[in-house]
């Protein structure tokens, strides 16, 4: 990735999915950084409501994305019209991986 | 029930040129309530600020401002409603209630009211086959204009249900709310692929492919005697596979109660298979 990628972390507020811990220690991780990012209550919940912001983040490649598996990262984003681009866009998954995996990931230069 | 996007202001965290930055435990607090109660949140900081496009047309800006003055600040488009808040010494409790207070009474999708529990389609695998379409009762499946299959009513999905991502022979269809793999859209296995086509196979026994199952039993009932007609017997027929699917765990009991009369069981039937023929035709 060319440029320094913005930073987008869902906190998968409407259902309890993502692992407590490891979405609090992600989001924690970045809150002790200087890095600016984008928050979203649930991915999902603006996927079932076709949020048109789903497609402006789609557009902002180089992307990071700290949400759950990537199959289904891409899927919400392309049934709402807004394709997540094949280069650029790199998704880590709180419901698998670990919070310093994630986090050291997002904020990789 | 889904309502309709409500967002009515957008939340950044400001902690630019300025302002003062906030501990980093109480920054994590203060945004982990926002986002717990439906809020989208922007940290901005001296690395610069998000490139996302602000398209909210309310903006609510807090930080930690020297005096504990918040700037007054205008958008120079005059489209964007900017308001600034100090919240220099609040707990995340109190800036939790700073926001809903500015929010007043705008509606707002929050957490805890409702689930977003409808399918998403991972296109890499789907074979545009149709067992979604024929297999779901409640319209959530549609077909779009080229004669793909895609979701079109997610509203009308019912939550808890992942059914038709159990009849999927290509385990294409994801619940991103689903607690175990692979409907909750981990990687899929051999195995996964295999256990996916068996209960298939198995359901199509207990009438899995409900609709050809009762078409064709109605069908063969009509030729011999007429209490074998009976709608009933169909709707019997698709509760006992129904049932089975509910005591496997396929599906949560509430669907049950849930399903539509015999009468809109078979019209929807017809109205699934004659949709799906047509696109699998025109494809």
């Amino acid at each position: 990735m060319p440029e320094t990628a913005q930073l987008l972390y869902c906190r998968c507020a409407y259902a309890q999915v993502v692992p407590q811990g490891v979405k609090d220690a992600v989001l924690a991780k970045l809150c002790e950084s200087g890095a600016s990012f984008e928050t979203v209550a649930d991915l999902c919940e603006m996927a079932a409501h076709r949020d048109e912001r789903l497609k402006a983040f789609a557009s902002s490649a180089p992307l990071k994305i700290a949400a759950c598996f990537p199959r289904v990262v891409k899927g919400l984003f392309t049934q709402c019209g807004a394709p997540l681009p094949d280069e650029g866009v790199e998704i880590l998954n709180m419901r698998t991986q670990s919070a310093d995996e994630i986090a050291d990931a997002m904020l990789a230069d | 029930m889904i309502t309709h996007t409500h967002r009515p202001l957008r939340v950044v965290l400001y902690e630019g040129n300025g302002a003062i930055p906030l501990d980093a435990a109480a920054r994590a607090q203060v945004m982990g309530a926002l986002l717990d109660k439906g809020y989208a949140v922007t940290r901005t900081t001296t690395q610069g600020s998000s490139a996302f496009p602000h398209d909210d047309r309310s903006l609510l800006l807090l930080g930690s401002f020297p005096n504990q003055q918040a700037p007054t600040l205008e958008d120079i488009t005059g489209q964007i409603k900017i308001d600034a808040r100090d919240i220099t010494g609040l707990d995340a409790s109190s800036v939790l209630a700073l926001v809903e207070t500015t929010r007043g009474d705008t509606p707002m999708n929050q957490p805890g009211t409702w689930k977003p529990w409808f399918p998403v389609i991972d296109y890499s695998r789907c074979t545009n086959c149709m067992q979604c379409l024929s297999f779901c009762l409640f319209d959530v499946y549609g077909v779009s204009k080229d004669n793909k299959i895609q979701v079109q009513n997610n509203d009308n999905c019912k939550t808890n249900c992942p059914a038709c991502s159990r009849v999927c022979p290509e385990v294409a269809i994801m619940f991103p709310k689903y607690q175990q793999g692979p409907i909750n859209g981990d990687e899929i296995s051999e195995t996964d692929v295999g256990r996916e086509k068996m209960k298939v196979d198995i359901s199509s026994l207990l009438g899995g492919d409900i609709y050809a199952a009762l078409k064709n039993r109605s069908e063969a009932a009509k030729s011999r005697f007429s209490k074998e007609r009976s709608p009933d017997k169909a709707l019997d027929e698709r509760k006992k596979c129904l049932t089975k699917m509910v005591t496997d765990g396929f599906i949560p009991a509430d669907v049950l109660a849930a399903l539509p009369s015999p009468e809109e069981i078979m019209r929807k039937a017809e109205a699934a298979k004659a949709k799906a023929e047509a696109a699998l035709a025109a494809g």
